[in-house]
């Protein structure tokens, strides 16, 4: 295991995930990209554990993916499969325990302090709760502002009319300014968002359940408004959701992530109209559908989602497939890569039991 | 929507209805019986704030039948979930206060109840679901106390008995192991869990509507589907009534059968699930559902309901919808305070020129 592990690390591009080299071209690259945390800490002296064991949680575990200029790169799973942790490792709110991240071809870790606020600079987020990630003591001129008071060297007068610039272009008005959030409705708030987000001419933007909180009309205005702004100004995003409706509505690629892995990847269209891997077939077969005459048969999966502490060596879901997993296969032992279906861009984790067979494929068929 | 296809779907209907009883398998919607055992009329609840009088429910009439599911569909601040307060007579006394209307529940008026009798309906022949699980278990008491009181209290068993009955409770939610699960505290389950007990809690003492006012909203969707069909397979057993509350048409496509849309305190538009998804009329449930990515399909650009939903307390003279319907009409016409109007069987519509396209087909139904 330990062996691989290093290959790996060479290996920055592995080939069976279909990610092309580093290049100019794409805003983010990740690659193999992990991040474990120790919980049950074991008493150890110079290194050596003498007292209980030291528990990892592999909430991200080798992902590596591509995101390209001016689209929209979508991860979808369960709570706890570890995307969120995927964003704000992208976000450099956290550290990597291995793995790179490009940017424009550049890492990240080998960055000089002035380009790695450059970095800061174009890579933005927006949150998932509009109550929440706005600062209830802070006017919007204050919250949308912030980023340009620290970032540039722009006079008070240039940020005001910045702000306002930005708040028009979010759908708000300019002498909503003075306002405070609490005078905002959730859908405002999440412009307001929006705007922050857009003060320093982003070329990225993680999207981390922009609208899971909204109003269902308020959604449709909040995805067009992105839609319309990616357009704009070629923005790229990274799109975490659980509805896989808003991924299909607003994606170019889609992941599939379980337990920290990313099972099925690729052109959205090709993982909707084709989903390969049973966990994918079992959350669309989940999902709520768009009209009561369309009926589809649930999968259920055994067993609740599993514990990331600790996952299993090899296929992290063996222990979730309906199907029998034979332990003598090398997948039962070692993680398994992704291999490409048909030419097409997609690709998803084959193992024996992995693969929905013709009873578990679900047909998204619609009115 | 044309009224080509309108008059279609309206003669086609005899046929639907024949189809959807031959289907045996349709999720669900095979438990209806025809005993009505809540109707609603003409509830109006009002609050007074600084702003003025806010009248947050405002002439809502429905029925409930045996084993039916209703969904009562809207944006925030709709009206929606005062409704199910105001069901529950939970509504906090002052600032509001429901001010006319019968709620009829097994051939009481709930309303004319004193507070102690109230006491006994609620938790028994009424339970609320409420929408975060997280919230609605205290954290200090343990499963078997919160599960058990509803049922000391409307059964009055104590000790082993009440134990027995708890676990019962959670294994009729199947919650695995119960009767280790009952001595857990919240915190040691996971979100779905959670809602289970919540759930457990509200049909322990076997209530004949369940008010579920967007029990899924925090949920995984996996966990989602399963908690979904839980609730299904439990009104199969019981012939429960269940009251959705919600705004997204996802679950009143899966769970209803029949669905109410509110607007501003009132119910614009009412009709069997099909019915509302093949041949809405109203411009604000037909914004409602195109607003809606669908998974099923690439979307084109999504619809979006211009404006804001109005303030309560400033509500526009008239039809409340037509400061945001896209249709064209004069002022006139906005002002006059549309009625609900059955426009087929069993389709209730508030016959408005300013957002109803098809007006003029129904406007002899109404005299303005």
């Amino acid at each position: 295991m330990a062996t691989k592990e290093v290959k790996n690390k060479k290996n920055i591009v592995p080939k069976e995930l279909g990610c092309t080299t580093p290049t100019k071209d794409s805003i983010v690259q990740v690659r193999n990209l992990r991040k474990h945390y120790e919980v049950n800490k074991a008493l150890s002296i110079f290194g050596k554990e003498i007292l209980g064991k030291t528990d990892l949680l592999k909430a991200v575990d080798n992902v590596s993916f591509d995101v390209a200029k001016g689209k929209t790169f979508g991860l979808v799973g369960e709570s706890g499969c570890g995307k969120t942790t995927t964003g704000k490792l992208i976000l450099q709110l956290e550290k990597p325990t291995e793995g790179q991240i490009f940017f424009q071809g550049e890492d990240i870790s080998k960055l000089s302090a002035a380009g790695m606020a450059e970095y800061r600079k174009s890579v933005q987020a927006v949150f998932q709760d509009p109550w929440a990630s706005l600062n209830p003591r802070m006017r919007v001129k204050d919250i949308v502002g912030e980023p340009l008071q620290i970032a540039t060297t722009m006079t008070k007068e240039q940020i005001a009319k910045r702000v306002g610039d930005l708040l028009e272009e979010v759908g708000l008005n300019e002498y909503q300014s003075n306002f405070y959030p609490h005078e905002f409705s959730g859908g405002q708030r999440q412009r307001i968002g929006i705007a922050r987000a857009l003060a320093l001419n982003p070329k990225l933007i993680i999207l981390d359940e922009p609208v899971s909180a909204l109003d269902v009309s308020i959604r449709a205005q909040i995805m067009n408004l992105l839609v319309d702004l990616q357009n704009e100004h070629d923005l790229a995003f990274v799109l975490i959701a659980h509805n896989l409706a808003t991924v299909r509505y607003m994606c170019h690629k889609t992941a599939v992530m379980y337990l920290g892995v990313i099972q099925e990847m690729g052109d959205t269209e090709a993982v909707f109209t084709n989903p390969q891997h049973i966990y994918t077939n079992a959350l669309m077969s989940a999902a709520l559908p768009s009209h009561p005459d369309i009926d589809r048969d649930e999968i259920v999966l055994p067993g609740e989602v599993v514990s990331p502490i600790n996952p299993p060596d090899g296929d992290v879901f063996q222990t979730r497939t309906p199907m029998k997993v034979d332990q003598k296969h090398e997948y039962a032992s070692t993680r398994p890569p992704l291999v490409q279906v048909g030419k097409k861009d997609h690709w998803v984790v084959k193992t024996p039991w992995s693969i929905a067979d013709k009873d578990m494929k679900v047909k998204l068929e619609g009115k | 929507m044309t009224t080509k296809s309108k008059s279609k779907s309206v003669k086609s209907k005899p046929t639907k209805k024949s189809k959807q009883e031959s289907q045996v398998a349709d999720f669900g919607r095979k438990t209806v019986r025809d005993e009505i055992v809540l109707s609603v009329k003409d509830l109006k609840t009002q609050f007074t704030t600084k702003y003025g009088t806010v009248k947050a429910v405002d002439g809502v009439s429905f029925d409930l039948k045996k084993g039916e599911t209703l969904g009562i569909v809207g944006e925030s601040g709709s009206g929606k979930s005062v409704t199910s307060l105001s069901l529950m007579r939970l509504v906090p006394q002052p600032p509001g206060e429901i001010v006319d209307g019968e709620v009829i529940l097994n051939g009481r008026n709930l309303l004319e109840l004193s507070e102690k009798e109230m006491t006994e309906v609620r938790g028994g022949e009424i339970s609320l679901i409420l929408q975060d699980p997280m919230t609605a278990l205290n954290p200090c008491f343990s499963i078997e106390n919160q599960v058990g009181e509803g049922i000391s209290i409307h059964q009055g068993d104590k000790g082993k008995n009440l134990f027995e009955k708890v676990v019962d409770a959670l294994k009729s939610v199947r919650i695995p192991a119960a009767d280790q699960r009952a001595k857990d505290y919240p915190h040691q389950l996971s979100g779905g869990m959670r809602q289970r007990v919540v759930g457990a809690i509200g049909i322990s003492s076997n209530p004949s509507v369940i008010i579920a006012d967007e029990p899924t909203t925090s949920l995984d969707v996996t966990i989602q589907g399963a908690y979904l069909r839980l609730l299904k397979q439990i009104q199969e057993e019981t012939g429960v009534g269940i009251i959705f509350i919600t705004h997204d048409f996802g679950i009143v496509a899966k769970m209803c059968d029949r669905v109410a849309v509110m607007y501003a305190g009132r119910i614009v538009e009412s009709a069997d699930v099909r019915t509302i998804f093949n041949n809405p009329l109203h411009e604000y449930t037909k914004a409602l559902i195109e607003s809606v990515p669908k998974l099923e399909q690439k979307t084109g650009r999504l619809t979006q309901i211009k404006g804001q939903p109005p303030a309560l307390w400033d509500l526009p003279e008239g039809d409340s919808f037509a400061p945001r319907s896209t249709l064209k009409f004069t002022e006139k016409d906005a002002r006059v305070r549309p009625e609900l109007v059955e426009v087929a069987k069993g389709h209730f519509v508030q016959l408005s020129r300013s957002s109803v396209k098809d007006f003029k087909k129904y406007a002899h139904l109404v005299d303005y």
